[in-house]
């Protein structure tokens, strides 16, 4: 760094992100409520990033709770289970979670409301385990990352092994306002999130864990700290609340200080960043064979009339949560996930899937209105980028279709977190611009991949019909030279020999009458 | 950016906002300028009023009657403020006892050629309010440097309402008697006439830090637009970058020249509280718009106004020079933008990704 640099630094100190209100309690103080079994679960088939997993049961299979519904498929995939004991009653397509409103292949389960779990197998001492096997008893478990990018876990484990992982990081933050779902698992689970955290340890070889909580949740940093108290390479470390505190890069850099380098990872620094939720499911997979079949999910917003954390099972209707918790007013809006970067839903007719974190109904005055205006240059959105791009000049870029001018500032850079659109006084949805303009590019890359393709295809064929014509030409001079050899030979022949000719027109003869 | 986002555009995270808009920012820029322009009313009387009302009401037409030509939403826009507060705050630099023609001019140039003309609010290059300013300085340098001295309201001889109509409406009655160089004016005259300012001091019209002593609503209450400007920086409206780097950029200056050769170079206090220094650092320097992005940016640009502003006030032709030097640094913003840009979280400042080792430091 620089004289200048420095001189700069100190007059200009480093900041980033939003401080929304957090609005977590009083969701977070409830106790954690189960929802009453539905009658009817819907397990889509993808909930996770990757390909989906393959049905492996029947229409009108009877299946128990825990017993796989669908194998992981390709490199990146992860399995289903069946969320409770019952009949399979359909194998088709439903409404996905996703403001779209699309339909997504399920597998629907007639609730035989015994909820019983098919037979665990025998507990094993996962320290007893090779490494490799408890990546393996994990990915079989189905467990994805629950801190909302539902990457499969068991691939990142793996890819610990491989990156020479030395520090496992704990991302505890839950730095989007409303939920709660971590805080509450970290206050009632927090054993049990331990000791997935030294299952990961010992499956990634890294040797010592960080667990970040953002401080705005002392009860779930008091619990956690007693339960890590005997184990030395597990630290917990209080983390300032700040959103987005949960990205995985910043989390990692407010815990060691360093900075993961653009178009890098973590485990390029020897660091691996899980989910609390994650842990608590390695936990559940490993010590009882459970797979990942329910979760917590937060369920806060002014319109509803109890709200707080209700443990759901996976393909439970939205609905039938709504329909637990009560709503005081009809809602102006359904979210799930935070209402930073969650998506909005269509209707209430989409199953909770494993990365849910929360659903929200959102009165009309807790939804942000969109009513943009033009923008006045405030720069609020500059010092709000967590990752210190420039969204005003992006989105300017965007608006007159410059991609490339906005890739320019940054655009691939950009990590969707929404500060930007929070805090624009004129309301400028920014980061919408922003995911079009990621989407239109990947589609221009994917339509240029085909265009040259065809293109090579294209030249490829040109070649070969020149080559063909070529050959064939050669051939054709070639004969032509073979024949001229020919005749010549044949002159020089019939001269000589009359008595050649004589017997080879007997020979022809002869021929004509075997025709 | 376009202000027009077609309707029933999908509704996208973030579900949460923080509150702000356009509207709330620019009713508190105005409510910082208002114990100063109040104070202003009181220190010159009736004209400065009714001066003040004719250039927001023609700043308003301006802009409306560009909105309807462009057949943009009227109202909505009107209602922002900006329109409003750029009137306000032209209005606060021209001599209080100007004339309604002064003052209806500028408005409409300052909404209509120099905000609208470039396509709107977020679109000028160029601050509008003193883009209005340097036209009508260049066009009609006569009234706009007739400065009065104060006459309160209430004291004697202080006109009252309608006769301070009629001096808006018809000009001003036995100019002699209440017209009074300012200090800035004085001091170049007295230097183009070939004497020194120490000299010159002793015929000088006083520094009043209260305003008691000629010049524009901006200038004479300059403490009051300091105090606005700083309840602002706490407001969280404007940052102190621009600000302290303008103050800095003619303070410096100022006191060296003053240091080496007093008779030659005014003092840093004179240089401060005279002309539009102030409530150009505050208010006119500060506007989003035409200022850098980012906060390096904004000092680089501070300091450049200030500067310039001292090079213009003691080399240039002009006493006064702030509005000349923000519009000179509104016409580098962009270059400012492109220089100055923020490290992006895992590069270095050219934008290349960092080395881990360098990344481990």
């Amino acid at each position: 760094m620089g004289l200048i640099e420095k001189v700069f630094s100190l007059l200009e100190p480093a900041h980033w992100g939003v401080h929304p209100a957090d609005r977590k309690r009083p969701a977070a103080d409830v106790p954690v409520r189960g929802l009453p079994l539905p009658a009817r679960l819907y397990v889509p088939l993808q909930q996770h990033i990757g390909a989906a997993a393959r049905p492996v049961v029947l229409f009108g299979q009877t299946v128990l709770k825990g017993q796989l519904l669908a194998e992981a498929q390709g490199a990146t995939s992860a399995a289903v289970h069946a969320p409770t004991s019952g009949i399979v009653s359909a194998i088709g397509d439903i409404s996905a979670p996703h403001p779209s409103g699309l339909s997504f292949p399920a597998v629907t389960i007639e609730a035989d409301g015994d909820d019983r779990w098919a037979d665990a197998g025998i507990a094993v001492d996962p320290f007893g385990l090779p490494p490799q096997e408890v990546a393996t008893r994990v990915a079989a478990a189905g467990v994805v990352g629950l801190g909302g990018a539902t990457f499969p876990s068991a691939l990142k484990l793996g890819l610990g092994l491989r990156a020479k992982i030395h520090t496992l990081i704990i991302n505890g933050g839950e730095c989007e306002p409303y939920l709660s779902c971590d805080d509450r698992l970290m206050r009632d689970a927090p054993d049990e999130i331990v000791d997935g955290i030294r299952i990961m340890l010992h499956a990634t070889g890294a040797t010592k864990a960080l667990v970040g909580i953002e401080d705005n949740k002392p009860e779930a940093i008091a619990a956690m700290t007693a339960a890590a108290r005997d184990f030395p390479a597990i630290r917990i470390a209080s983390v300032p609340a700040r959103y987005p505190m949960g990205s995985e890069k910043h989390l990692f850099s407010a815990l060691t200080g360093q900075e993961v380098p653009a178009d890098g990872r973590t485990t390029d620094l020897g660091a691996l960043v899980h989910n609390v939720g994650t842990a608590w499911a390695v936990h559940e997979a490993l010590r009882q064979g459970r797979p990942l079949v329910e979760r917590i999910v937060t369920l806060n917003g002014g319109a509803i009339d109890m709200p707080g954390n209700i443990r759901v099972p996976v393909g439970a209707l939205v609905a039938d949560v709504l329909a637990f918790v009560g709503l005081k007013t009809e809602p102006a809006r359904l979210v799930m996930g935070g209402p930073m970067m969650g998506n909005r839903l269509p209707h209430a007719r989409v199953p909770v899937v494993k990365g849910t974190s929360g659903i929200l109904a959102l009165t009309a005055n807790e939804a942000a209105q969109l009513d943009p205006g033009p923008c006045i240059r405030c720069s609020s959105c500059v010092r709000a980028c967590p990752v210190g791009l420039l969204p005003l000049e992006m989105s300017a870029r965007i608006g007159i279709d410059d991609l490339n001018g906005a890739v320019a500032f940054g655009l691939k850079d950009c990590i969707a977190c929404g500060c930007c659109s929070f805090v624009c006084p004129s309301r400028i949805p920014l980061v919408h611009y922003f995911n079009h303009a990621k989407g239109e590019l990947a589609a221009q890359g994917r339509a240029q991949l085909r265009n040259e393709s065809a293109k090579r295809l294209a030249a490829a064929r040109i070649e070969r019909l020149a080559r063909d014509t070529q050959e064939k030409a050669a051939a054709a001079a070639r004969r032509k030279a073979e024949r001229a050899a020919q005749k010549a030979a044949e002159k020089a022949a019939a001269g000589t020999t009359a008595a050649g000719a004589a017997a080879e027109a007997a020979q022809q003869a002869s021929k004509e009458v075997v025709a | 950016m376009s202000a027009a986002l077609p309707p029933g555009i999908p509704v996208a995270a973030p579900h949460a906002h923080a509150g702000g808009s356009v509207r709330r920012v620019m009713a508190k820029v105005m409510l910082a300028l208002l114990p100063a322009t109040l104070y202003g009313f009181w220190l010159y009387g009736w004209p400065a009023f009714h001066l003040f009302m004719f250039t927001i009401m023609f700043a308003l037409c301006g802009e409306a009657f560009a909105l309807r030509l462009m057949r943009r939403p009227v109202a909505p826009m009107l209602l922002d403020g900006s329109a409003l507060l750029t009137g306000w705050l032209l209005a606060l630099s021209l001599p209080p006892w100007a004339p309604w023609w002064i003052g209806a001019l500028g408005g409409l140039f300052a909404t209509l050629v120099a905000k609208q003309l470039f396509g709107g609010l977020g679109h000028n290059l160029f601050n509008p309010a003193m883009i209005a300013r340097v036209a009508l300085l260049i066009s009609f340098p006569v009234p706009m440097t007739l400065w009065v001295a104060p006459l309160p309201l209430g004291s004697v001889g202080a006109p009252d309402f309608v006769a301070g109509l009629q001096i808006t409406l018809a000009g001003i009655p036995q100019l002699d008697a209440v017209t009074s160089a300012t200090l800035l004016g004085h001091a170049k005259t007295e230097l183009s006439r070939g004497i020194d300012l120490l000299h010159a001091a002793a015929n000088a019209p006083a520094l009043s830090y209260i305003g008691d002593r000629a010049g524009s609503l901006g200038e004479t209450a300059a403490l009051l637009i300091a105090g606005g400007g700083i309840a602002l920086i706490f407001m969280g409206v404007i940052s102190w970058h621009i600000p302290f780097a303008m103050l800095a950029g003619i303070a410096l200056p100022a006191f060296i020249g003053h240091a080496i050769e007093p008779a030659r170079y005014l003092d840093v206090a004179t240089h401060l509280l005279s002309g539009a220094v102030l409530l150009g650092a505050f208010f006119i320097a500060t506007d989003y718009v035409t200022s850098p992005n980012t906060r390096r940016g904004q000092l680089v640009f501070g300091a450049g106004c200030g500067l310039l502003t001292w090079l213009i006030r003691t080399y240039g032709g002009y006493p006064e020079g702030v509005a000349f030097a923000v519009l000179l640094m509104n016409a580098l913003t962009p270059a400012i933008d492109r220089l100055v840009k923020p490290r992006i979280y895992g590069r270095d400042r050219k934008g290349k990704p960092r080395e881990p080792a360098a990344a481990k430091t």
